[in-house]
């Protein structure tokens, strides 16, 4: 598989290739022109809050939903064809298991329908990790197991591209821990992985490109460590009446500035500095130092420009 | 390089209809106690309550005794109940997220009825033939190619119930379909003439009863052992419910398949 994604790269299939995708549902615009390319062997987080659009473009990359315009295609195939031939597979969110069928059943047909050989149903529950509850019914797993038991589906056809949509929902730390380590232990071959989320640790954590949805658009795409500076620094408010753009941004450390009546917020790295030169120099007082998180940037990326604060 | 892995890649042949996953279905079916119980113990059960007493054993029905006439009455009931389970299974499918989860594999829709419809008929199968043979231990009476053509006949037109539970199973997204469709099947079967005979119940109703889509499979299985009745009357009756019944679940199929 290695050799199939360095090649894939040299010669620049992209994994996925979103172009100027939309879906509406009748007059709801749940995906509003998303462009995105992602080259074989990435782990990309689609960050993004309830109802950003992530579900739905995660369905149409499954061939599960149709555009409504734009074109998607996995692996230079429409995505039908790419599910068809086993190159994409997913764990969905919830659904799509048999109470009635044991675990291995359950496997077992999956096997079955992409025509893969008795021996890769137990390596795929003992990859799953899911080997003590193998004859098990699905109905008495814990969400846990029935979600790892959905990944064990999805790494039957040894994909090129799993899709994971708000895989960890529902469970426990300890369950969570679990399923992230197999996966990152999957990962680890060379597969290309996109996960759709809501919990900005998992994307922090495990994502080496980050991308933030919000109403149907992209709105940041970085690594996650350019995801980390965009959070990284802290803010100073002060009170400094008439105060002027241009003097705030010559002062030394501030990379960006916001002026608000007599208020003026300044954000950096080295804050500290920042303080002691609005304190010694300038007429400033009234001094806050905040510091902003990974939850800060997610809020300022994805809220809502009219509840924007 | 892609275009290679892609090659590597193959579709199943036969769209994913295959022996394994029948296998598997039916094992997942003989698990569940109800279907076990609705389409291999009730109809025998029925058999013995309603077709083993007073003179049915004496008397006569063409070759045979009025028992085995109303055991070839319950194996096409059983024959019904099994078919009809057989293809509603969808609706139960449906709502567990299944059919979402099974398009994110090469097995095709229509592969998937077909697996549906097999399965179907294979319990529908073992139904008929669990009648049959309690039958033959409890005292019915049929010449011999009585026994074969009519259990034959009974299983090949029950069918029609397999493309009305498909229909129901896409029509009614209920988690219970058969709990509605339980009563719905027994209701036909007195309307068809199978748990009663038609002339016990007046001459208006018995005229309506020949359009329900019980009558038709109900003569036709019996024919082998009375030679009477309307035949072809019966097999249009089949061939249109069948035709109506297949044409109202392929319409569901292509809205289920197009939705999402």
């Amino acid at each position: 598989m290695t050799l199939t994604d360095t090649a894939a790269t040299a010669t620049g299939v992209a994994a996925v290739d979103l172009d100027g995708v939309v879906k509406r549902f009748g007059a709801v615009t749940a995906v509003d022109g998303i462009s995105l390319r992602i080259r074989p062997g990435e782990v990309v987080a689609l960050l993004g809050p309830n109802g950003a659009g992530k579900t739905t473009t995660v369905d149409m990359l499954l061939g599960l939903s149709q555009p409504s315009s734009g074109r998607v295609q996995v692996y230079g195939q429409r995505p039908h064809d790419a599910v068809a031939l086993g190159l994409v597979s997913a764990v969905m969110q919830t659904g799509g298991l048999l109470k009635d069928y044991t675990v291995e059943e359950t496997v077992r047909l999956t096997a079955v329908l992409f025509g893969k050989p008795a021996t890769a149903v137990g390596e795929a529950i003992e990859r799953a990790g899911l080997t003590d509850v193998a004859k098990r019914l699905v109905g008495k797993c814990s969400g846990g197991q029935q979600q790892r038991l959905r990944f064990a589906m999805a790494l039957l056809p040894d994909p090129e591209l799993l899709i994971l949509d708000e895989p960890t929902t529902g469970m426990d730390v300890a369950g969570r821990h679990e399923f992230w380590s197999a996966i990152r232990d999957d990962a680890r071959r060379g597969r290309t992985v996109i996960f759709a989320t809501h919990y900005l640790e998992e994307a922090d954590a495990y994502a080496d490109r980050v991308v933030f949805v919000r109403r149907g658009r992209i709105v940041a795409d970085g690594t996650s460590a350019e995801v980390k500076a965009l959070a990284a620094g802290r803010t100073v408010r002060a009170t400094w009446p008439g105060a002027t753009e241009a003097e705030l941004t010559a002062i030394a450390g501030v990379e960006r500035t916001e002026i608000r009546g007599d208020s003026v917020w300044l954000h950096g790295n080295d804050t500290d500095s920042i303080a002691r030169y609005l304190l010694t120099e300038t007429g400033a007082r009234d001094l806050e130092i905040t510091s902003r998180n990974l939850e800060d940037a997610f809020l300022a990326l994805t809220a809502d420009e009219e509840t924007a604060s | 390089m892609t275009t290679l892995a892609v090659a590597q890649r193959r579709l199943p042949r036969f769209g994913g209809f295959s022996p394994g996953m029948i296998g598997l279905e039916l094992r997942r079916m003989l698990r569940n106690r109800r279907t076990v119980i609705f389409t291999f113990v009730m109809p025998a059960v029925f058999f013995l309550l309603f077709g083993t007493g007073g003179d049915y054993k004496t008397e006569r029905i063409g070759d045979g005794n009025v028992t085995g006439y109303i055991l070839i009455s319950m194996a096409v009931y059983g024959a019904m109940l099994a078919t009809t389970s057989g293809g509603a299974m969808v609706s139960i499918e449906r709502a567990a997220g299944w059919s979402r989860q099974l398009r994110l594999t090469p097995l095709r829709p229509a592969a998937y009825v077909a697996v549906k419809l097999v399965l179907a008929m294979i319990i529908g199968a073992v139904s008929v033939a669990v009648a049959l043979v309690v039958g033959a231990f409890a005292g019915a009476q049929l010449p011999a190619t009585a026994w074969v053509f009519c259990g034959l006949l009974a299983w090949v037109c029950a069918l029609v119930f397999a493309a009305f539970g498909l229909f129901m199973g896409y029509l009614l997204p209920s988690e219970n379909v058969m709990q509605i469709l339980g009563p719905a099947l027994a209701i036909l079967s007195f309307a068809g003439g199978l748990f009663v005979p038609l002339d016990t119940l007046g001459h208006t109703f018995a005229t309506i009863a020949k359009f329900t889509p019980v009558y038709g499979v109900g003569e036709i299985a019996r024919f082998p052992l009375t030679h009477d009745g309307n035949l072809w009357a019966a097999v249009l009756n089949v061939v249109v419910w069948t035709a109506l019944f297949a044409a109202g679940a392929m319409w569901r199929f292509r809205r289920d398949t197009a939705r999402v």
